[in-house]
């Protein structure tokens, strides 16, 4: 059974259709990059699968290991495995780190009927993430994301996934506003969670990111659908010849 | 010529509240006089209302309609659900004085314990001898009813130089129902003594009951003082209090409060600085649902040069619930150098919920620095979602939004303790509402 189905999902936002038939199939251990030009529908889509409140889906189907992941608020998803890296991670002052990294493992496992994790586990783990992610300490104390740079939001992304172990990782544009250093340090924490049962999919605008994140599978999306699929050699021809080819064929 | 009797809407006669109370409320003759005095002066205004300026939001002419009788003396059964209620809302470590019902109760204090440079005695015993704590600098129809019929209260004293061990707390118990509470305290905080003092005011059980309190306290120069009150009685309850303090030079006051509880309550502060160069910060938080009414109203004086206050206000109004916030800073002519400022907001948690925000300066001297700010608003849709997104539940996500929201005004109670016991009492408010 496939990890992640989006069958012919037709989205609409304020009366406006998005996506317009969108299919796509992710297996376990696999890397799929999505690009496409701006207004696509590409975070359209990731937002679809998270849950994201103010899109009304209007055909199609979404299932996540045969189930079906429309019905499901958006903590129930995150507790069966999937989760969003957000392209904009908000701030939200006044919670620690610590505490909310905390909260959501603990309501995750609780969800799945796990027990929680005891602090000392808990602290020991976040250490040994924090540490290979070059997050400092002191980060953590702090609100989540307050006054942190966009590379240290997005690395912050990558702490959770990491402690979350989700099956399905979606980055979504993970590389806008990072510099050089920034994304590979963040590429590198991402590459670090392959696993053969983890699927990820890499929203990106460019090709950039995908010199750190190898893909498997490369898909073009223009004006609400996946108009062409291939391997990682797509990725290159597409910076090369740019988006405007697609745009008529959509 | 009419003379019509003053009556409440139940038809009863106002004149006798104070007439059926009277024979148990202690004090001298001349004491006696005083309390008279100020019940005419009630009975001439009633009960405030929404055409007086200060009142407007908070009619209680409207929503409180009547003063109930004054509670008799709790029984045995009653004290026992008090001393539960001690224990429940007591902060570890503290030393506890008590009042039920209005009354001073040896039994569940801890007298014989208190820290050096701590001493107490009772409204009661002094108004054997002097009628002084009945006066306040200003008064109204709530402050005046509170001279006539207040039956007890605390007279606290720190010595100079006085750094109390354990923080005191007074903690106000209800067990009666459908009765009224009149307390009145004292709290004098000597030259450069550093204490933590707590009010609370609690239920053991009773409902619909009605407390007015009045503070006075006055901080001598060079304090540092933490005053941290937590008005959390039965959701049906009417609490009003009015505090009165005087703040010394070169004082650091740390006030917090922090309305759980009270179908209709009201706050009113006058705070005013006597000496240079003393910091002020203010804190205030209100959570309210249902169709409670909270309001908090601060008068800050500042009448001599070189002082500053900071007043913060969070209210979480969920329901139905009225949030007031009412804050006035005078800047009397030689008060320069003056720094003053207040920031309040509101989260609305319901469409009709509902906030009211009054600021008000009166600046009368030229060299000053002062300004307010307010906001009112839902909770951030984009942080629930994201909050959601990472497993948790949206009541969940909720309170700790409203827990981080809270937090601002929370985080400025220094003592570790203290701050975890307050959230704490937070935390059962969020526990409550879902």
């Amino acid at each position: 059974m496939a990890l992640l189905e989006v069958k012919d999902l037709k989205v609409r936002v304020e009366e406006r259709e998005i996506l317009h038939g969108l299919t796509l199939t992710v297996n376990e251990g696999e890397i799929h990059a999505i690009m496409g030009p701006n207004g696509s529908g590409k975070s359209t889509l990731s937002h679809v699968i998270a849950g994201k409140p103010g899109y009304e889906v209007t055909d199609g189907q979404i299932l996540f290991r045969g189930e079906d992941l429309l019905e499901m608020d958006p903590e129930e998803r995150a507790a069966k495995g999937v989760f969003l890296a957000f392209q904009y991670p908000v701030e939200i002052p006044g919670v620690a780190t610590m505490t909310f990294l905390r909260t959501a493992l603990n309501a995750q496992r609780k969800a799945r009927g796990e027990d929680e994790y005891s602090t000392p586990d808990f602290l020991r783990k976040v250490r040994e993430v924090s540490k290979s992610l070059n997050i400092p300490q002191d980060m953590l104390k702090r609100g989540v994301n307050v006054g942190f740079s966009g590379g240290e939001k997005k690395r912050n992304e990558v702490l959770q996934m990491a402690l979350f172990e989700p099956a399905l990782c979606i980055l979504d544009e993970m590389d806008s506003g990072l510099d050089i250093d920034a994304l590979r340090i963040a590429a590198d924490g991402v590459n670090a969670l392959r696993t053969p049962k983890r699927a990820i999919v890499v929203i990106t605008h460019y090709q950039r990111l995908l010199n750190y994140i190898i893909p498997d599978f490369v898909h073009v999306m223009s004006r609400g659908r996946v108009v062409k699929s291939g391997d990682k050699q797509l990725a290159l021809e597409l910076e090369e010849s740019g988006y405007a080819q697609f745009e008529d064929a959509a | 010529m009419n003379v019509a009797v003053a009556k409440t809407e139940s038809g009863r006669a106002v004149s006798d509240l104070f007439a059926s109370a009277e024979g148990r409320l202690p004090g001298s003759p001349a004491v006696v006089a005083v309390r008279r005095e100020a019940f005419e002066t009630y009975e001439r205004l009633g009960l405030p209302h929404r055409r007086l300026e200060e009142w407007k939001y908070t009619d209680l002419r409207a929503m409180v309609g009547e003063v109930l009788p004054l509670a008799v003396a709790p029984d045995a059964a009653a004290l026992s659900r008090a001393a539960d209620a001690v224990k429940a809302h007591a902060f570890e470590g503290a030393r506890k004085l008590v009042l039920v019902d209005g009354v001073f109760t040896a039994d569940l204090s801890d007298v014989k314990a208190l820290p050096a440079g701590v001493s107490v005695t009772t409204l009661r015993e002094t108004l054997d001898k002097t009628a002084d704590l009945l006066t306040t600098a200003s008064t109204d129809a709530v402050i005046s009813l509170n001279a006539a019929m207040a039956t007890d209260g605390v007279v606290l004293s720190i010595a100079d130089g006085a750094q109390p061990s354990a923080p005191v707390q007074i903690i106000h118990v209800a067990t009666a129902p459908s009765a009224s509470a009149f307390t009145r305290s004292q709290v004098r905080i000597g030259k450069g003594a550093r204490p933590t003092i707590i009010e609370s005011f609690v239920s053991a059980g009773a409902s619909a009951y009605q407390v007015n309190d009045a503070v006075l306290v006055s901080i001598g120069d060079d304090a540092d003082v933490a005053h941290i009150r937590l008005m959390d009685d039965a959701p049906d309850a009417v609490n009003i209090t009015s505090q009165f303090v005087t703040v010394g030079a070169n004082v650091k006051l740390n006030y917090f409060n922090m309305t759980t509880g009270g179908a209709v309550s009201r706050l009113q502060g006058f705070i005013t600085f006597a000496g240079e160069g003393s910091e002020l910060s203010v804190n205030g938080v209100n959570l309210l649902k249902k169709t409670e009414h909270g309001d908090l109203t601060l008068l800050v004086d500042h009448a001599v040069p070189n002082c500053m206050s900071r007043e913060t206000f969070r209210a979480v109004i969920d329901d139905r619930a009225h949030s007031v916030f009412q804050g006035r800073i005078i800047v009397r002519p030689d008060a320069q150098k003056t720094d003053g400022k207040m920031m309040t907001r509101a989260l609305l948690l319901s469409d009709e919920a509902e906030a009211d925000n009054k600021p008000e300066l009166e600046i009368f001297a030229d060299d000053v620095s002062c300004g307010h700010g307010a906001t009112a608003g839902a909770l951030d849709d984009s942080l629930l979602f994201y909050l959601r997104a990472r497993g948790l539940p949206e009541k969940d996500a909720q309170a700790l939004l409203i827990q981080a929201f809270v937090g601002e005004a929370i985080e400025q109670i220094a003592d570790d303790d203290l701050r975890e016991h307050v959230i704490g009492v937070a935390e059962r408010w969020l526990g409550r509402r879902s």
